[in-house]
């Protein structure tokens, strides 16, 4: 460690120049999940890229009928933009169950979503909602779909020199809302043994427009449950349509078994959840 | 290398140096003589090392000590105006609210913070607000109602200031 540097650029070009310049840099977001790693010796990252001093990275913009959530804005900052919680209350909800208050000051969505733990909160709420990686590099800027960033719990999508600059997501659209539910030994301050992201839209007589389902912690990383979705489009959302959704929410759990749940009950419970988010995804949507 | 850095802290411009991974809990610890945020866990989990960063509560053990640059740090120093006691610690001593004591910084940070945004937190929220400060001697019922009760007194004062 008594070698590492410290940068804190101002602008995203620098930003990736620093990066290139040293393959064994790291980003510095909130810092809540990296200087636990390199506290523990876990990691040893030649030098740390701060985000914070980067104006652009900084805070919730509405675009091109979008909300662009910067790479470095604190997680409690999302609670306080009015329209960003309105249009994508999951979001904001699954945000908010990160750790603490303390930890959520500093903690990020992108460094949710870049730490790539299988458990991560908001990743899950963020797939629903639809969201997009807008990332910058050596090679220039590109769009990722969030579910395609996380490869295997600790390795994501993004090439050498590659960060995530902003979390892009949908405006606010009639009759659509979201929702995210974790289960978790303990209240507050523990990790996810499931979660389970939704959003849902309703046509005009009430049925389903579209539906997606997303689950974290029961697998290495979160995941799109497409037939889950796709079994609730068309529907009103009667029994039996909740019933294939659930069973194809459980088609695609492949959770570990460990002291914290079982693989059967951690299956079991992410069905549970699915019928609950998808319950108040489509109220909040009728309200919408 | 060291680095040089430049801050506020408890109203005071601060000048210190830092090796870059060095946290803000040592270096308020170590090179700015400040033992009163303490190091419970290092990890998050604790908030004894709570500090308000630019106006925000934070662990100050996951903040590394550059990243304080330009940036206004209060510690529980801060808290007391002289000999005058805020009355989340005057509280805690009626209360009894603190045993070993090595929690007591985190709360008494936090517990202000909180009621400076809320001045009538229910105790649900109260709770919640500090959820990631932990106490392994008293229990945390002491400390809600110590809480509790320096809001109804800070509630009072405000009212007899505004009179
Ligand atoms: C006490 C405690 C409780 C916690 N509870 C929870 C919880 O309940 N749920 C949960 O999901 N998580 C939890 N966490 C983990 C952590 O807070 C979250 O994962 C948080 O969102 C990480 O964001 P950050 O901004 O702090 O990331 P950082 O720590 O700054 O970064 C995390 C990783 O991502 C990389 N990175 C960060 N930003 C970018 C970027 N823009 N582009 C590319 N790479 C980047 C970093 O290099 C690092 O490898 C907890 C952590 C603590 C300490
Ligand atoms: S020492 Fe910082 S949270 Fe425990
Ligand atoms: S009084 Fe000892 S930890 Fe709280």
């Amino acid at each position: 460690m008594s070698t590492m540097t410290f940068h804190a650029p101002a602008t995203v070009a620098e930003a990736c120049a620093l990066l290139a310049a040293e393959p064994g840099a790291r980003v510095l977001a909130g810092g809540t999940d990296l200087i636990v790693q390199m506290r523990s010796g876990r990691i040893a990252p030649a030098a740390v890229i701060d985000l914070k001093r980067i104006g652009a990275l900084s805070g919730v913009r509405e675009q091109a009928g979008g909300f662009v959530i910067g790479a470095a804005t604190r997680c409690t900052a999302l609670k306080e933009h009015a329209a960003l919680a309105a249009a994508h209350p999951g979001v904001v909800e699954a945000a908010n169950l990160i750790g603490s208050v303390q930890v959520r000051n500093r903690a990020t969505v992108a460094g949710n979503l870049c730490n790539a733990s299988p458990a991560a909160d908001s990743v899950p709420a963020m797939i629903a909602a639809g969201a997009v990686a807008l990332i910058a590099g050596p090679q220039g800027a590109r769009e990722l779909p969030v579910e395609h960033l996380p490869q295997s719990p600790g390795r994501t999508a993004l090439a050498p020199g590659e960060f995530v600059t902003a979390i892009r997501l949908p405006g606010k659209a009639a009759h659509s809302s979201d929702a995210y539910q974790r289960l978790t030994p303990r209240t507050e301050m523990d990790i996810a043994i499931v979660g389970v992201g939704a959003a849902i839209t309703l046509a005009g007589d009430g049925s389903c427009a579209a539906a997606r389902i997303a689950l974290g912690a029961v697998g290495p990383v979160a995941v799109l449950a497409e037939a889950a979705g796709a079994a609730l489009v068309g529907t009103r959302f009667e029994a039996a349509a909740l019933d294939r959704m659930a069973e194809a929410v459980q088609a695609v759990c492949k959770p570990i078994d460990d002291k914290r749940g079982s693989a059967a009950y951690r299956t079991a419970m992410a069905a549970v959840l699915a019928r609950r988010v998808v319950q108040i995804a489509r109220e909040r949507a009728g309200e919408a | 290398m060291k680095m040089a850095v430049s801050t506020t802290v408890n109203g005071d411009p601060r000048a210190f140096l830092c090796e870059p991974g060095e946290t803000l809990l040592e270096a308020l610890r170590g090179t700015l003589g400040l033992t009163g945020a303490k190091e419970g866990c290092g990890t998050g989990d604790c908030g004894a090392c709570t500090v308000m960063l630019d106006g925000e509560m934070v662990c100050s053990c996951l903040v590394l000590a550059p990243e304080a640059e330009g940036r206004r740090v209060e510690t529980i120093e801060g808290v007391a105006e002289g000999s005058d006691l805020h009355p989340v610690q005057r509280q805690f001593l009626e209360h009894g609210a603190l045993q070993c004591g090595f929690c007591t910084p985190g709360f008494i940070v936090a517990a202000k913070a909180l009621l400076e945004r809320d001045p009538d937190p229910s105790e649900h929220d109260l709770r919640y607000w500090l959820a990631g400060n932990l106490c392994r001697c008293t229990g945390y019922d002491k400390i809600v109602r110590a809480v509790q009760d320096a809001a109804a007194e800070m509630r009072q004062q405000a009212r007899g200031d505004a009179a």
